[in-house]
């Protein structure tokens, strides 16, 4: 990963007549990098992403790649690959027609064509399906091939709308990690859009977290878990407890770092009565009822034997955030204590 | 034969269905009845009053209809006629039909809805305003007068189902083909067709059907000088025996008959299901 700017979008602007859009957005990609707009339905990751596609056309601003604008060209003129949740492929034309399409479009010679497709449907795992058509695949075959044909068209940058969402989960999670492989081996530019966030932790170089309309925060994986700006993303991302307190003020810790202990309630950050305990794979998940709600708490198996429904325990935090009372504005966070 | 037995029937199907069942039976003799006697007397070469059945079978009338000059040639010209309609309303209708279906302009229902007008009043009120204005367009007697009149019967179903047609088609193949390079037309024709072709397939059906089928507007407008199958009909009728207008009935009707046993074939019934879908 390089740090060539492959993709940037411009101060980009995009209303829709019932007021939602995306308002003011700047973004740098660069070469190689795997960026994720993460956020709700409806928080405007898809329009970004189509407006780079050529689907949308950005009231204001421009999106430029390699420093070349092309905001006005047709999305058949653009140098980017779109891969969808579905109806990607063509239902009518068997898996090497699908595949073929776009490279007889640029005049590629036949036993080229032929050449390419079989080293692409290797590296995709899919060898032998040429004369398959959509039907008699699977979703998450479809969506390899899918993946198979934006690929064979050397796209600058790769755009990938939730295309694993309809998938069942275990499917996902393989098909997560090929993509990733490919993308690395490759050095491909990608901007995946997904409302995830497992899905983004797992991918991505960069995670861009969205809330209607504009951006909350960009940043690693790792710095996003770690450090999540506002109360929004601190909930939106993994599992995190809120204990309001009496100020109006929001303390926030991660189960992971609440430690138990057996006593009367009152002492630690925060006291209570255990109320269940969950098997979550290799962990328990204990869950505190406190005066301020439920607490959860991440535990090992041995410590979890040491609890039962109805303990009185008290509860240590270990780094923890300090959000604002909810307002427009972001929240601010204070170092962890 | 005793199974025959009506009273053993109604006995071994219980009462509600034993009366179902008379009720098809006659449904399908009233509905058939007119038809099976048409093709009886188109091959009938004696057929006398009061007998119920002819005496004799034979080709006799065929031959008599196919050796008129003036028959033989209105068969031409409602096919003519039913060709040039279907591929003239395609032209016009399909473009139409797919902004229909991909944009939604203020007033798109307004057109939808005006398309459903011209079926909406008795034909003869709007042929006859039509002949009004033809004759002041000198389109009287015309061939594309006659046309005008056939592409006004199958409007409804070129622009409704097309449409609905269209909108089957996923908006994302048409553009994972725009992404992959492909321009607005080959989309269209490599993509957009292909997918909707059962919709527009049974609307073409329709075209050619109704415009076969067309009478009264082709009377007025057509006459003398252009006379399809239907005009010269209501002559047979009056001017020549029942069996040679049998003979010419089922002339009219084979056409409609081949070709809806084509589409089922070629087709099969499932995607005829789904071309008649209008929603």
């Amino acid at each position: 990963m390089s740090d060539q700017v492959k993709l940037e979008i411009r101060n980009m602007t995009k209303l829709y007549k019932t007021g939602d859009g995306v308002r003011n957005i700047n973004l740098t990609v660069n070469l190689g990098e795997l960026v994720t707009l993460l956020g709700p339905s409806g928080c405007g990751k898809t329009t970004i992403l189509r407006t780079v596609a050529g689907f949308l056309s950005c009231d204001t601003g421009s999106i430029l790649i390699d420093g070349k604008d092309i905001s006005h060209l047709p999305p058949e003129k653009r140098p980017t690959a779109m891969v969808f949740q579905s109806y990607n492929l063509w239902p009518h034309m068997t898996v090497y027609e699908n595949m073929a399409f776009g490279l007889k479009l640029r005049k590629i010679p036949k036993p080229e064509i032929q050449r390419r497709i079989t080293e692409m449907l290797e590296l995709v795992k899919m060898s032998g399906f040429e004369k398959k058509y959509p039907n008699q695949m699977s979703g998450g075959q479809q969506q390899r091939i899918a993946i198979a044909r934006s690929l064979l068209l050397q796209p600058e940058v790769l755009l990938l709308d939730e295309p694993f969402s309809a998938l069942d989960a275990k499917i996902r999670s393989q098909m997560r990690e090929e993509l990733r492989k490919i993308q690395t081996d490759l050095e491909i530019t990608v901007v995946f859009v997904t409302h995830d966030q497992e899905e983004a932790m797992a991918l991505s170089d960069r995670i861009v977290v969205m809330n209607k309309g504009s951006f909350e925060q960009i940043g690693t994986p790792a710095e996003i878990y770690d450090h999540p700006a506002s109360r929004y993303i601190a909930d939106f991302i993994g599992e995190m407890n809120f204990i309001e307190q009496r100020d109006g003020t929001t303390i926030a810790v991660r189960p992971e770092n609440v430690t138990l202990e057996l006593g009367d309630g009152t002492g630690g950050d925060i006291g209570g009565y255990v109320r269940t305990i969950m098997m979550l794979g290799h962990f328990y998940e204990i869950a505190i009822g406190t005066d301020s709600g439920i607490v959860k708490a991440y535990v090992s198996a041995e410590t979890a034997g040491k609890y039962k429904r109805g303990d009185m325990v008290n509860c240590y935090f270990e780094g923890t955030y300090r959000y604002e009372p909810d307002s427009e504005k972001k929240k601010e966070k204070i170092a962890p204590a | 034969m005793s199974f025959l037995n009506p009273k053993r029937w109604y006995h071994s199907l219980g009462k509600r269905r034993f009366y179902e069942a008379l009720l098809l039976i006659v449904f399908i003799l009233f509905f058939y009845g007119p038809l099976l006697y048409t093709f009886m007397l188109a091959f009938a070469n004696k057929y006398e009053y009061p007998s119920i059945i002819p005496s004799q079978f034979g080709f006799q009338w065929w031959n008599y209809v196919l050796n008129q000059p003036t028959l033989v040639k209105s068969i031409g010209l409602s096919f003519e006629f039913a060709f040039a309609t279907t591929f003239i309303s395609m032209i016009i209708c399909l473009p139409a039909a797919y902004v229909l279906a991909r944009y939604n302009f203020p007033g798109r229902k307004m057109v939808m809805f005006s398309f459903l007008l011209g079926n909406a009043f008795p034909k003869i009120g709007i042929y006859t305003s039509m002949a009004i204005v033809f004759y002041k367009m000198n389109l009287m007697g015309t061939f594309t007068g006659v046309l005008l009149i056939h592409l006004i019967e199958c409007m409804m179903m070129m622009i409704w189902l097309p449409t609905s047609a269209f909108r089957n088609v996923p908006a994302n193949q048409e553009e994972a083909a725009r992404d992959a390079g492909a321009g607005p037309l080959r989309t269209f024709w490599y993509v957009t067709l292909p997918t909707a072709w059962p919709g527009i397939a049974v609307a073409a059906m329709f075209a050619f059907i109704a415009s076969l089928g067309e009478s009264t507007g082709t009377l007025l407008v057509g006459l003398p000088y252009y006379r399809t199958m239907t005009v010269e009909m209501y002559g047979v009728i009056l001017d020549y025996p029942s069996t040679a207008g049998a003979v010419f009935s089922l002339i009219l009707i084979a056409p409609n008959l081949a070709l809806l046993l084509l589409m089922r074939r070629y087709l099969g019934a499932d995607t005829l299901a789904r071309g008649y879908k209008m929603g």
